[in-house]
């Protein structure tokens, strides 16, 4: 069963049309009506809270232990006691260049995403919306191109990009990340393009729209949780990258956060930074996560928006 | 209101070559093709430049084998010689055969233990991140934390938390050793993988069940379907593509997994090691020829289960279904359709 | 269905010409012999200019105040700081992969001496001639430590050795006058001290036992304590013999008879450190490294002013440390050879080795400088720490030494956490450790 056909099920008693955009918002997938909130109810939310917890707790350790002092930094009280700033500071001490390994891991993420969402859409509407040989193939090797230890690929590729004189440039960081970033994006975007129903472009192309500002128009606002989605999880994939920014960057003024934060020390070599790592990845993970927030609201109303005109 | 009345009048012009309709008898033109040609040669490119060389460059140094020994003044003989598929055989027999064969086993069992809570988990998540509450929106993004927290640094975040005098014991009053050899250092593991990669599940089958029209859920609501009903009937297979996909893309990922066992546990530890690790501590001593076999070998494994994976499950994603290719009675229908919206 | 398996078969036809592709280029390839460069050739230091100098950060910032000292001093040959990662292991990594690729942009590294070995007979750091350090004035352990096969490949940087942490409160307590000097002297030493009412639930020793370099390290110290080795001068392996043996069982029986605490198999030196601060055991063996946290007076550390160090024990007199520490030395791909060189000499110099003591707690290879009054005011266990290093073994000299403390750990880790009995677990790893130096 396909969304289309159930669609056309529904449209054929006479709901017909995108209304959902403007319901999903506050709707979701239906409640439990009114009468039947007893037991069931309070187990749902008492699962929220496991979820919550799962998910948070050991974010609030990260918190916890960043907020303490060097010296008490393995108690295992909740609170930090006493509580101390002094990891934060450290992360930003002049000679790290954390403000700019975050600069930089802001440039390699977003380039990433945005060149493999352009390509991801491009390529998953040739795949889904139109006919031509060898699409099953082109989906299978984009695909193997995941299958391959990461580990494995960093030193011929550090031989091939000194040979082109890429080392310490941002495309040496870039181009490596879309080649997890692509995959996904194109096998996400196309499985939901081919849920997508076909008939309201045929609609929009009848009325005289071409190809184009019928997937612009149409397809593109009707796949934005799709395209969204992969958006953020390409975005932290690549702001997340290690091995290949290690190997292919020596000069802090390109290094990304990462890296910057395995360069931490501790106070001697046998002594882990620990409070300044569990620090600097507050400070990489918070902002990530409010923006997305942000953009999650913005970018969705845009394009639902654009769509209702 | 709608979608269908996006084609507003002004924006009308003359059908290009290659729109469907033209030709409706006929369903790949040469224009298609040509098209799509464009819009997939630069991912073809990109991809090609980062991963083709790097293989090839594998397989090649996998058929060979650094000349072992020392010279004379006791450095290091220069040169490597063809050894075929030695590196290959090596693999499976003796010292090395029963690491492969560990590591083997321990990598798909993280896969397989890890995948399935992830994908309990990650639905579980996306329910409930597509139901409507207050807070909802704090939801979605404390899901989303452990999935932006760098790898490296939740391995080191989990390991100080596994300590023996860690938080994990504490909570726990136990005296677990979970970081030393044994069943422990597993499912240490698995829980802080599952910790970081459910949410990549959860938000790609969210994106899934956005798509889904609530007219759907109406009609069905209408027919009296209960949650449960609904969620079995609509919700599930309706998603099924898309976390199929996503299930798809943590297999191939944890069938690498490299970072989180090395940095949680260590690298040497035979309970937690992965081909990915083993790959690296060839390379590590320095014995290329054996790394890049295993590597392939690796390689050749991820691509064996997710073609069984596609087989089996079967997902349209791959499906190059003929499209059907716009009919005369439709275009009358959506004519109409598009008459009466306007007239609204 | 039928378009599906068609996508597996189409790729499965790819691979297969993709991997035909890498055979048809083996063919043309062959085997490249390069003519044999003569090892005791005098390598050419040519080359003045700017150069880079590769580490993992000096937190105490020392070294980036040598390096300025030296850029003020030489404008036209500035060394630039290149940081590595904090973990050894990818430092390594970082190293070598340069190394493979030629790099020229790496000039001077910074090497853990463990590794001299392979990077002197894999040819990726160069033969340093006889006065680029003042070996004579040097421990002579860290010189050792920095040569190959008798031609010296580094210049000692700074070193490290094995240092006995005691609760010198609790010998006190007990009544017993000295520290113990060998392992059945704080056998009986812990006998009394923890038959203390106040030392209960307390541990007798530990080490690190974690399965890393550190156990490598603390099983060397046992087998040369016991008056065993792990290789032999030629680096022949020695250790399925009865000093070995007796070594190990140190450690084996130290778990066995609960004198060690259960968890130290997950111990590095920090949680070594943690054990002893927090007042869990009595004795430590660990590296000098800790002895300011042990001494910080702002309330972290329990032991503070009830703690002493001494030399670690072995069976009939104090035992034998292992040694530690980094060397710099030259990579051959780099352009500027002369300046490195000179960079080198300058950096590792009595005079900036006393000059970076002022903030850095690593200790210099220069002895005469654990014997100025000033420096020994500040660091008390400095005499101590002398001789231990002037006792002290290098590990293994082997060119593969990452598969030979690969083979040590998991064959003691068996030992001592009971999966194997001694003999079993020796007698495996002679027969890895062949295997290793026969290829």
């Amino acid at each position: 069963m396909t969304i289309s056909e159930l669609r056309s099920l529904a449209t054929d008693s006479g709901t017909r049309g995108g209304k959902r955009t403007a319901d999903r918002q506050n709707a979701g997938a239906p409640l439990p009506t009114k009468k039947k909130r007893t037991w069931r109810s309070y187990s749902v939310y008492a699962g929220l809270v496991l979820i919550f917890a799962y998910c948070l707790a050991p974010f609030y350790w990260m918190i916890v232990s960043s907020l303490r002092r060097t010296a008490d930094i393995f108690d295992n009280t909740l609170l930090p006691a006493p509580f101390s700033l002094e990891n934060y500071v450290k992360v930003f001490d002049g000679s790290t260049m954390f403000g700019q390994a975050l600069l930089n891991s802001l440039i390699v993420a977003g380039t990433t995403t945005v060149f493999a969402l352009v390509l991801g859409v491009f390529a998953a509407y040739a795949i889904s919306r139109l006919n031509f040989r060898f699409k099953s193939v082109i989906l299978g090797v984009i695909i193997a191109t995941s299958m391959f230890p990461g580990i494995s690929v960093v030193v011929p590729l550090l031989r091939f990009f000194t040979d082109l004189g890429w080392i310490n440039t941002y495309q040496a960081m870039i181009i490596p990340n879309l080649s997890f970033a692509i995959p996904l994006a194109v096998w996400n975007l196309t499985t939901f393009m081919k849920q997508l129903p076909f008939d309201l472009e045929e609609a929009a192309m009848i009325d005289g729209c071409t190809k184009w500002q019928a997937f612009r128009k149409v397809l593109l606002p009707l796949a934005a949780p799709g395209v969204f989605t992969t958006a953020i999880l390409t975005f932290i994939h690549s702001w997340n990258e290690f091995i290949i920014a290690l190997s292919m960057i020596n000069d802090p003024k390109i290094q990304t956060a990462t890296v910057a934060i395995s360069k931490f020390t501790g106070a001697t070599e046998f002594q882990a930074p620990f409070g300044e790592q569990m620090a600097a990845g507050v400070i990489v993970t918070v902002p990530l996560v409010i923006m997305v927030l942000i953009f999650q609201r913005r970018i969705v109303e845009g394009l639902t928006a654009g769509a209702g005109k | 209101m709608t979608v269908t009345t996006a084609p507003a009048p002004r924006n009308q012009t003359p059908g290009k070559p290659g729109t469907p309709g033209k030709k409706p008898g006929k369903s790949r033109t040469p224009g298609e093709g040509r098209m799509a040609a464009m819009l997939l040669s630069p991912t073809l490119l990109v991809l090609a430049l980062v991963i083709v060389y790097p293989l090839i460059s594998a397989i090649h140094q996998s058929l060979f084998r650094a000349e072992s020994g020392l010279d004379a003044d006791g450095f290091v003989t220069e040169g490597e010689a063809f050894v075929g598929l030695a590196n290959y055989a090596d693999l499976f027999v003796g010292e090395s055969g029963r690491r492969f064969l560990n590591a083997f086993g321990n990598t798909t069992f993280f896969t397989v233990s890890t995948v399935l809570l992830e994908t309990v988990l990650g639905l579980c998540l996306a329910l409930a991140m597509n139901r409507a509450f207050r807070g909802r929106s704090f939801l979605r993004a404390s899901i989303l934390v452990p999935w932006a927290v760098p790898t490296a640094v939740s391995g080191l975040l989990w390991r100080w938390i596994f300590q023996s005098d860690g938080i994990a014991n504490t909570m726990l009053g136990s005296e677990i050793l979970w970081t030393a050899e044994g069943t422990a250092s597993k499912l240490a593991v698995i829980i802080a993988e599952v910790w970081k990669t459910a949410p990549f599940i959860g938000l790609l089958v969210l994106a899934g069940m956005q798509i889904i029209p609530e007219e759907v859920y109406e009609a069905a609501k209408i027919d009296g379907a209960g949650w449960w009903r609904q969620l079995g009937s609509i919700t599930l297979p309706l998603v099924k593509p898309t976390l199929l996909v996503a299930v798809l893309f943590r297999m191939l990922d944890a069938l690498r997994m490299f970072d989180l066992p090395f940095v949680l546990i260590g690298p040497g530890k035979e309970s937690v090691e992965t081909l990915s690790m083993l790959a690296w501590d060839e390379s590590n001593q320095l014995r290329y020829g054996s790394a890049s076999a295993f590597a392939v070998v690796l390689f050749l494994y991820v691509a064996v289960v997710a073609i069984v994976f596609v087989k089996v499950l079967g997902t349209d994603v791959t499906g190059a279904n003929r499209l059907r290719p716009v009919k005369n009675r439709q275009k009358r229908k959506a004519t109409r359709s598009q008459k009466a919206e306007a007239t609204r | 269905m039928r378009q599906r398996s068609r996508t597996w078969q189409t790729l499965l036809t790819t691979t297969a010409l993709v991997t035909a592709a890498a055979v048809s280029l083996t063919a043309c390839g062959g085997t490249a012999q390069e003519p044999k460069a003569s090892a005791n050739a005098a390598a050419a230091f040519e080359g003045k200019g700017p150069i880079n100098y590769v580490s993992n950060r000096d937190a105490s910032g020392a070294a980036n105040k040598s390096i300025e000292e030296w850029n003020a001093a030489h404008p036209d040959e500035k060394v630039t700081f290149i940081e590595l990662p904090d973990s050894a292991d990818q430092q390594r990594q970082q190293l070598i992969q340069n190394a493979q690729i030629k790099s020229d942009t790496f000039s001077v590294l910074n090497l853990d001496v463990v590794w001299t070995s392979e990077f002197a007979a894999n040819k990726w750091i160069m033969p340093l001639p006889e006065d680029a350090v003042p070996a004579d004035q040097m421990i002579p352990a860290t010189v050792n430590a920095a040569t190959y096969r008798d031609t010296l490949f580094g210049a000692p940087y700074y070193t490290d050795g094995a240092l006995f942490y005691f609760r010198s409160d609790l010998l006190r307590a007990a009544g017993i006058a000295a520290p113990p000097k060998t392992w059945d002297e704080m056998k009986a030493a812990c006998a009394k001290i923890l038959a203390l009412p106040e030392t209960a639930g307390m541990s007798c020793y530990t080490g690190q036992f974690d399965k890393n370099e550190a156990l490598t390290v603390n099983f060397s110290e046992a087998v040369a304590s016991a008056g065993g080795s792990v290789v032999d001068a030629e680096g022949k392996p020695t250790v399925n013999t009865a000093e070995a043996k007796k070594g190990l069982n140190l450690l084996v029986d130290g778990f066995k008879d609960g004198m060690f605490p259960s968890d130290a198999i997950t111990y590095l030196e920090e949680q070594g450190r943690r054990a002893f601060q927090d007042g869990k055991v009595v004795f430590l063996r660990n590296w000098p490294f800790l002895y300011a946290s042990l001494s910080a007076t702002d309330g972290s550390s329990k032991v503070a002013g009830k703690f002493g160090i001494t030399s670690i024990p072995g069976t009939d007199g104090p035992g034998v440390s292992t040694l530690g520490g980094r060397n710099l030395a030259v990579s051959p791909f780099t352009a500027n050879k002369a300046t490195a060189l000179e960079f080198i000499k300058f950096f590792t110099s009595e005079e900036q080795a006393q000059k970076r003591l002022s903030l850095s707690s690593r200790a210099p290879a220069y002895a005469s400088l654990y014997e100025d009054p000033a420096v020994v005011a500040k660091r008390p266990f400095f005499p101590t720490l002398l001789e231990s290093l002037n006792n002290a073994q290098p590990r293994p000299k082997v060119v593969q030494y990452g598969a030979t403390t690969k083979a040590i750990q998991e064959e003691a880790y068996a030992a001592i956490t009971g999966e194997k009995d001694t003999d079993t677990a020796l007698a495996a790893m002679q027969a890895k450790l062949e295997e290793i130096s026969a290829k």
